[in-house]
């Protein structure tokens, strides 16, 4: 009989980085859905751009770093990526913002650093900040919920939009975010900076037709399905419940503070819960297991670090929301928390 | 140390923003353009020149205790100076390029050269290793200045005259018109990361060039002796 010596680890999942991946994107199809039904088939069109964009930058990385060009394809890594960021920018923005974004997560901020496994930052955040803070204009003229808006948008009057500024009929994206009354309308955490800023109390921001029963009209719908996708991810044992509920937590327990002690002007944890990419944020972005912390302690604390940092830009900060801002800023603590929080091997340390 | 190294070290071998990775608060700062970068390294050379100079000529003076007070004091000696004349006569430039003029007295490249070479060589040899150290960095500043305006404004060279006077005004080249300019490129993020691939270059052809100076050792052939 032969005595067969394995190396660590002795317990691991059985489920390769691509079947994981698929789970992910499986997970962020009601979201999806929710999305094209309340706000157009524009990010039908960015997706595909951003997978075409993502599937050449890997292949032409491959290339240049000598590996196989196949591999960009085997796991699915830098498809979920580019879903992300298909899914987190405005529908119908010009068609070089998703390529550019998409090109500088997948060349710059996954492979210069080494690839998959290797990267400090989470790809997609990092590709949305770029475009952020580089066209500010296109990147926060989100489109109005279908219902709210004066005209209809079919498939391909989207992806001409998308393509050429204008659609078929003549209108530009400007005149697309108006709605009855001819005013431009924001995303609802974006109304409730500029009314809070006007010395508004919440009560008469909220009258604004572009809020809903509970978050913001079309917004809690979409962030109810990513929460919907994201138990489905908990419950086949993708991702573990530290983050998300960390993250939530983080940002529902200074919430409810804050709006206990002045509510005519803060924004009620409900609103923060089910606004921006919260959910989006907690169950798909956070939950990276690359650039998350690696121990169970370490991403409680890290969920909650983001969730507090979420809080706090959406307060204080200069932009409306502040998942991706939140989650490149725990990136870079992730080392300080693994640090403090290693789990002690067993027979160490003084308590046992 | 010949004059051939020293200029081989300055440029390249141990180029200050490249290799040494000093000043990078100025180089990061003020590369948003190739004028800004280009007035900016043609003040640090001046500095570095001068300084070297007179470092290398006091330095048998100087006790070594109180040596790097001594040093600070001369070099910003010569950036007072440098900003009194910019301020003069190119003042356009002064004011795009602000605080960070005075900012060279704290650019670690020039008292790093002082202590490690001025204070210790004749001061021919020390004014050439100024010039070329400055040189080197003024080479990179321009460089990644290039890659920013380009990348960010589809320019180059733009404000020119407020250097060179209203002639330079013609060097301008509009390479693409942008209509939303890539503001990243701009922004300090874009400086470290154009400055990274900038890095990454100079080593991949360090490393391409070591490759070829090992050549590959001599295959041994042998005789065969034994019938097939």
């Amino acid at each position: 009989m032969t005595f067969k010596l394995a190396a660590s680890p002795h317990s691991h999942q059985r489920r390769t980085t691509k079947q994981v991946m698929r789970w992910v994107y499986l997970a962020l199809v009601p979201g999806l859905l929710t999305i094209i039904y309340f706000f157009g088939w524009g990010v039908i069109w960015q997706l595909m751009l951003a997978v075409i964009t993502a599937w050449v930058a890997e292949a032409l990385c491959m290339k240049l770093r000598g590996r196989p060009i196949e591999s960009a394809w085997h796991d699915h890594t830098a498809l979920v990526t580019a879903i992300l960021l298909g899914i987190s920018i405005p529908g119908f923005a010009p068609w070089w913002i998703i390529v550019i974004g998409t090109a500088f997560s997948i060349i710059i901020v996954k492979h210069v650093y080494g690839g998959v496994g290797m990267n400090i930052f989470n790809p997609a955040m990092a590709g949305y900040v770029v475009l952020l803070i580089s066209f500010p204009v296109q990147m926060t003229s989100w489109p109005l919920p279908v219902q709210l808006s004066q005209i209809d948008l079919s498939f391909f009057d989207s992806a001409v939009l998308i393509f050429t500024g204008y659609t078929p009929s003549g209108y530009d994206l400007e005149q697309l975010r108006m709605g009855a009354d001819g005013m431009t309308m924001a995303t609802p955490l974006d109304s409730l900076r500029t009314a809070l800023n006007h010395e508004m109390t919440i009560d008469e921001a909220l009258q604004q037709p572009i809020f809903g029963s509970i978050a913001g009209l079309g917004w809690q719908w979409v962030n109810a399905a990513f929460l919907l996708g994201g138990l489905v991810l908990l419950k086949v044992r993708v991702i573990n419940w530290h983050i998300p509920v960390g993250m939530l937590l983080g940002l529902a327990v200074p919430a409810a503070l804050a709006w206990m002690f002045s509510p005519d002007q803060s924004v009620s944890p409900v609103m923060h819960l089910f606004s921006g990419a919260t959910m989006l944020g907690a169950f798909f972005i956070a939950t990276d297991p690359v650039t998350a912390a690696t121990s169970n302690r370490g991403r409680l604390y890290f969920g909650l670090l983001i969730g507090f940092l979420v809080f706090a830009i959406r307060t204080w900060g200069g932009y409306p929301d502040a998942v991706a801002f939140a989650v490149l800023l725990a990136n870079m603590t992730v080392p300080v928390i693994d640090k403090y929080t290693q789990p002690v091997a067993y027979g160490h340390g003084e308590k046992s | 140390m010949s004059y051939k190294s020293i200029t081989w070290q300055g440029l390249w071998e141990n180029n200050p923003a490249l290799v040494q990775l000093l000043g990078l608060c100025p180089l990061l700062a003020v590369t948003a353009t190739v004028t800004n970068a280009l007035g900016l390294g043609l003040a640090t050379l001046l500095v570095l020149v001068g300084s070297n100079i007179t470092v290398s000529l006091v330095r048998n003076w100087v006790p070594k205790e109180i040596r790097i007070p001594v040093f600070v004091m001369v070099i910003a000696t010569f950036v007072t100076m440098i900003q009194l004349l910019m301020n003069a006569y190119v003042y356009g430039l002064y004011q795009s390029l602000g605080i960070f003029i005075p900012l060279i007295v704290t650019n670690c490249a020039i008292i790093g050269r002082a202590e490690a070479f001025a204070s210790k060589n004749p001061w021919r040899r020390s004014a050439f290793d100024g010039l070329m150290m400055g040189l080197g960095f003024t080479l990179v500043l321009i460089v990644l200045g290039g890659i920013r305006e380009v990348i960010g404004n589809g320019t180059l060279f733009d404000g020119a005259e407020l250097l060179l006077g209203d002639w330079a005004a013609a060097l301008r080249i509009e390479l693409f018109a942008v209509d939303y300019p890539l503001l990243l490129a701009i922004l300090p993020p874009g400086a470290f990361i154009a400055m990274g691939f900038i890095i990454a270059i100079k080593n991949l052809i360090d490393h391409y060039r070591e490759q070829r100076a090992t050549k590959p050792a001599k295959e041994v052939t042998r005789v065969r002796v034994t019938a097939q």
